[in-house]
């Protein structure tokens, strides 16, 4: 068996594509509920991908150390347990050494488990390929959510709130209430606004990269 | 071994789970001080807040030790006071408002801690807890020593929406409780409402709810409510015991009036008199003076007018 390097052109495809041209949220449309839900402010959003992005790299890596002797007909079963694991695991680390950021995520870390993404790529590339590229594969696709996350989260965030990463953007004299002519849009807070902001992403990536799904 | 036979998925499904269930509890035990730790942190720092205290946090170089040394400068006591008011030795700390909450109205402790504050006033920090729209809410509300003024609060809640319930616990929202009255004049309870309608300057019981968090203003309203009449025995004794004492320092203040009054009465009943005396004195003298050696020149400009009549 011949040795690939590590970053080898075709490892880091795995690593660009997800960013891109099979963007799991915009172009497989996974993940899509969470993206919803902590999409309103920026930092949330920013903890939550990289709380994904540990998740999906750290299980790929470990179901396709055991891709060989998992009996198929429990496969799915063992990939929630080992998934369950991880979420378990970084929820327990957040809340002993980063107690901030875990109280921010609250719910949305246990939430990691139902996440789309994460059993996809599993079933679908870490039961196929070797462990290095099973992880470099969920470092990818980990991104490649959390860039729409982090694209989804400024628009709500600035147009919601008037704000990014909790600091002020738009100034505060600019506002009715302070004599000014600007308003928050309270609909933008909510998640329908989500869907539709999202919605506009992927209507504008697919219109740029002629229509990826059929490829 | 054939990786399909039913052997095999027992053998390895259990193997599984007891090799996952043991890394997770290893990593529970392990993990477990540094999470208490943070959880006590996260409490005194709370109870901090609600005093205007521990705001230099940010800046510390240890965050928990930070809070650790403010806790110890500033809490300076707590009790625990019964359903009637009464007060009792205790470990306020330890008390888990959310078993309390279980327990029977007669029956709960209700924790309070004593803030003495730089300029040796006491606060008096009461904890409260209830529901928001998702899950439960809480926070710490600081009270002035008359046990009617709002002097600062603090909230913080487990899941509610980002940008909507959520913004009980920004400093935005927390600093319109600030110089509230949970007392009317009359004095009845009033606790603080969360209202519509922006502008509450000028209405001593109302702060402006949350758009879009109707709910959670609701529930937090409730909260006010509800921890806060649970302590109304102790705050009508502890006004009472206020009162009596500015009743008793008023009296004192009084009667050091009255004394002070009467001592300046005598002064100018003793000044009269000793002026009453002078000029009896002083008169006498003169009439004596005018009938041995004449005018003196003092007594010229006296005389004139009597002059001036026998002139005419």
């Amino acid at each position: 068996m011949e040795k690939e390097p590590f970053f080898s052109a075709k490892n880091l495809k795995l690593l660009t594509e997800p960013l891109g041209r099979s963007n799991p949220v915009t172009v497989l449309v996974l993940g899509v509920c969470s993206a919803l839900a902590v999409t309103v402010k920026l930092e949330p959003a920013v903890a939550m991908a990289v709380a994904v992005t540990a998740v999906i790299a750290v299980s790929s890596f470990i179901m396709s150390l055991l891709r060989s002797t998992i009996p198929n007909r429990i496969r799915i079963i063992v990939q929630l347990v080992i998934v369950s694991l991880m979420v378990i695991l970084v929820d327990q680390v957040l809340r002993a050494f980063a107690y901030d950021v875990s109280k921010q995520l609250s719910v949305f870390v246990g939430l990691i488990i139902t996440n789309c993404i994460v059993m996809g790529r599993i079933e679908a590339f870490a039961l196929g390929n070797k462990p290095w590229p099973s992880l470099i594969d969920g470092i990818g696709n980990g991104l490649g959510y959390g860039m729409i996350l982090v694209a989804v989260s400024c628009c709500r965030e600035l147009l919601g709130s008037g704000t990014l990463w909790g600091y002020r953007v738009i100034p505060s004299s600019f506002y009715i209430a302070n004599g000014g002519v600007y308003e928050n849009n309270g609909l933008v807070i909510l998640p329908p606004m989500a869907l539709i902001l999202l919605g506009i992403i992927i209507w504008v990536q697919r219109s740029r990269s002629k229509n990826p799904a059929k490829r | 071994m054939n990786k399909d036979s039913n052997q095999y998925i027992y053998l390895y499904s259990i193997a599984l789970v007891v090799a996952v269930a043991a890394v997770l509890s290893v990593v529970a035990t392990l993990l477990k001080p540094f999470q208490q730790k943070n959880v006590e942190v996260e409490k005194k720092q709370s109870i901090l807040l609600s005093v205007h205290k521990a705001a230099g946090v940010k800046k510390a170089k240890s965050k928990a030790q930070h809070i650790e040394d403010e806790y110890a400068k500033y809490i300076t006591g707590s009790y625990i006071v019964s359903s009637l008011g009464a007060t009792q030795e205790g470990d306020a700390f330890a008390v888990n408002l959310e078993e309390e909450a279980a327990k029977p109205a007669a029956s709960r402790k209700l924790p309070v801690f004593i803030c003495s504050d730089d300029d040796s006033t006491l606060k008096y920090v009461i904890p409260v807890r209830g529901t928001g729209l998702w899950g439960p809410i809480w926070g710490y509300v600081a009270l002035h020593d008359d046990f009617s003024t709002i002097y600062g609060v603090v909230f913080d809640h487990q899941g509610e929406t980002p940008g909507l319930g959520a913004e009980i616990s920004t400093p935005e929202f927390q600093r319109q409780f600030a110089g509230k009255q949970i007392f009317d004049a009359t004095p009845m309870f009033t606790s603080v409402k969360v209202v519509k309608g922006g502008n509450t300057r000028g209405r001593p019981h109302e702060v402006d709810a949350i758009s879009g968090g109707t709910i959670t203003s609701q529930g937090l309203e409730k909260m006010l409510l509800d921890n806060l009449s649970a302590y109304l025995p102790f705050f009508k004794e502890q006004q009472r015991m206020q009162g009596a004492k500015q009743r008793q320092r008023e009296r004192e203040k009084k009667e050091k009036e009255e004394e002070e009054e009467r001592a300046l009465l005598q002064a100018k009943q003793d000044e009269a008199a000793r002026i009453a005396r002078w000029a009896a004195a002083a008169s006498a003298a003169q009439a004596l003076q005018k009938d041995t050696t004449g005018a003196a020149p003092a007594e010229k400009e006296e005389s004139k007018p009597v002059e001036q009549a026998e002139n005419l």
